[in-house]
């Protein structure tokens, strides 16, 4: 859902985008060596394939997978190759994705909105479920998610919502409505921080307003407008990166947040999802059309879906993942978010690709940041 | 035989033209595989359309044109005008004097100084800037300093100011340096006839040194001008966002709204303006 997420500092980021560009200068080739998956129609993929033959190519956020999880997976699903290249941000993925030509990728790591855009490209194969048993081990409210009920297309890997991370020191009163946000209270003038990046731009006030987030109505969107300019002289900065230093410092009371991006297990630092409601982002798995390896694909992610390296994403990088089995095992550290209920999750409205209407968001964007 | 010794000379020009080519290659390929043929590709996308995912669709239009001269745009590049024009003034109010005197010193402590105005840049500008919020923040190394005096604490950083002084700690020494060649290299005796003539010294300096160091003003202008204007980071971590400067608007159309064609006129805008200054500072250099 973010641009640029986990990677939580800019130098990392630019760091993060540059190795993504070099990993994607190098990568690129994979041999599609396997002669039994390219069956002449797609959806019949065969249980029992010979995944020796086939080999994968994925692309994920750096980070976001284990390092180890190739060579773990080669041996495990006994393929001849997995290759994992990086991508720092949905944009850089879908550049890939949807280039002209065969991209050689198998298995994407995307948002819900992309995915959700990419298979209205008809670019993605429909999950066979089937062919991955460990869909058993998502929680139910998983397949319930708006931009793709029933999972049809992508299998959802680690989802959030965005709330307000506070420090319990500093303020007077626990934050609980974006009101709180958009007309600071005078303890909280000029000490909070709101993200830029579109879409969250715009949340608080279209929650405030009652609004869905993914509204494209130019009435909606500028009363959202109005509320954010008022709010601009009481915000400390607008911050997409680093509003957790930010309140470790002191320098911010209250910030806007991803949930993962909250530091909640340090002292004093609490998330809280506002009354008016939240969005609900998931990061997924696709299988592309033009994969000439589809079993080993969803071999590939039920694999992922193993409690076992499913549960690395909620220990090691302090997001939640949508797998029962996997979060069960996890020993959640004191004050730690992955506590929150799916069903509390699945109140969020899942942000939605809005094609030529996200023009409006961008414009929104820029004559708030631009008004002095 | 007269043809044949005239015939001679002309094998070693083209020896020394296929020299001056083969030396000059690196730099021509340098030019034109990262700078002209990028350039080519932005200015393309100018006049296409956006692609959904990023990237372009090449159906013409002239639409990001005409985007360019909405007042929303235009108001963001006049900001940046001003604050990049704000921050070269001062930067020639202080580098003036500055230059001025090391161009004085006896030459071992010129080279001191020289190093002492270049050190910063030898440290990663991210690192520099994050060290400006250190020392601004609300529970920043100056406020807390003041604390102790029982005053503030103050808000000093995400500001209109904070971006000017951040742009001006960057690109001071940009400024410094070409002044100081440009005044260091005046003839010391012009300024000696100037006295002798009876000017004092205040009038030596507005009608003899002055006047000669115009172009190092013009050159050091120019290098503060330029990376000011464009910049993005700086808005950004000691602006706090709160204004937009021609550079984040440009990085956001590329890396936030996927919209590669505005983005790419807008970064030609920039280049019309900086190609424009580039015009003035050499006529106004060649006058003086």
């Amino acid at each position: 859902m973010s641009r640029i997420r986990f990677t939580r500092r800019l130098p990392a980021a630019v760091a993060a985008a540059g190795l993504a560009l070099a990993v994607a200068a190098c990568g690129g080739e994979s041999s599609n060596s396997s002669d039994g998956a390219t069956a002449a129609a797609a959806e019949e993929l065969k249980p029992n394939a010979d995944l020796s033959k086939q080999s994968l190519q994925v692309t994920v956020w750096d980070g976001y997978t284990p390092k180890e999880l190739p060579e773990k997976a080669k041996e495990k699903l006994k393929v001849s190759e997995v290759k994992v290249g990086l991508h720092a941000t949905n944009e850089e993925a879908m550049a890939k994705l949807t280039a002209s030509g065969d991209s050689g990728i198998d298995v994407a790591f995307v948002s819900g909105q992309y995915a959700q855009a990419l298979n209205e490209q008809g670019l993605l194969e429909p999950i066979h479920a089937e062919l991955v048993p460990n869909l058993a081990n998502l929680y139910p409210e998983a397949g319930q998610l708006s931009y793709d009920k029933g999972n049809k297309y992508s299998v959802p890997y680690t989802w959030g919502t965005t709330g307000i991370c506070y420090r319990t020191d500093l303020v007077k009163s626990v934050p609980t409505s974006w009101n709180d946000l958009l007309k600071p209270p005078a303890w909280a003038d000029k000490k909070v921080t709101m993200m830029t990046t579109e879409r969250w731009l715009a949340l608080p006030a279209l929650k405030l307003l009652g609004y869905s987030v993914n509204t494209d109505k130019d009435e909606e969107i500028a009363k959202a407008k109005e509320l954010l300019l008022a709010a601009k002289p009481h915000l400390l900065a607008y911050d997409d990166t680093t509003f957790g230093d930010k309140l470790v410092s002191g320098e911010a009371v209250m910030v806007e947040a991803w949930d993962g991006w909250c530091p909640t297990t340090e002292k004093n630092i609490k998330f809280a999802v506002p009354k008016e409601g939240s969005d609900l982002w998931v990061d997924t798995m696709v299988i592309m059309k033009s994969s000439k390896n589809k079993e080993a694909a969803h071999a590939l992610i039920n694999y992922i879906l193993d409690p076992e390296i499913h549960s690395w994403a909620a220990e090691n990088i302090n997001y939640k993942v949508p797998n029962k089995a996997a979060m069960e095992r996890v020993k959640a550290p004191e004050g730690s978010l992955l506590g929150i209920k799916p069903a509390e999750l699945l109140d969020g409205e899942s942000i939605i690709d809005l094609g030529q209407a996200s023009t409006k968001y961008t414009r929104l964007s820029s004559e708030v940041t631009a008004q002095s | 035989m007269k043809s044949e010794a005239k015939a001679r000379p002309a094998p070693r020009v083209r020896g020394r033209r296929l020299g001056a080519f083969v030396f000059l290659s690196p730099g021509l390929t340098y030019l034109v595989v990262l700078l002209l043929v990028p350039l080519g590709l932005v200015l393309s996308y100018t006049v296409f359309q956006r692609g959904r995912f990023g990237g372009v669709v090449y159906e013409f239009t002239t639409e990001n044109f005409t985007r360019l001269i909405d007042p929303l745009y235009l108001g963001v590049v006049g900001n940046s005008l001003r604050i990049a024009a704000l921050t070269t003034l001062i930067a020639l109010l202080i580098g003036y004097p500055t230059a001025y005197l090391i161009a004085q010193l006896p030459s071992r402590w010129k080279t001191l100084a020289l190093v002492a105005v270049v050190l910063p840049f030898w440290t990663n500008f991210i690192i520099r800037v994050y060290a400006w919020i250190m020392l601004l923040s609300g529970p920043g190394l100056v406020n807390s300093a003041l604390g102790k005096l029982g005053l503030g604490p103050y808000e000093l950083l995400y500001h209109e100011g904070t971006i000017v002084t951040g742009l001006l700690y960057s690109y001071l020494p940009l400024m410094v340096l070409p002044l100081y060649s440009a005044i260091e290299r005046l003839d010391p005796q012009l300024r000696e006839a100037s006295a002798n003539l009876g000017a004092s010294a205040f009038t030596t300096f507005r009608k003899v040194t002055l006047p000669l160091s115009v172009p190092g003003v013009l050159t050091g202008c120019l290098f503060v001008f330029v990376p000011s204007f464009g910049n993005f980071v700086i808005p950004e971590m000691l602006g706090g966002s709160k204004s937009t400067m021609v550079g984040n608007l440009i990085r956001d159309q590329f890396l936030k709204a996927r919209d590669w064609p505005f983005g790419s006129t807008l970064a030609l805008a920039l280049i019309a303006v900086l190609v424009a200054l580039l015009i003035v500072q050499a006529w106004a250099a060649r006058r003086a």
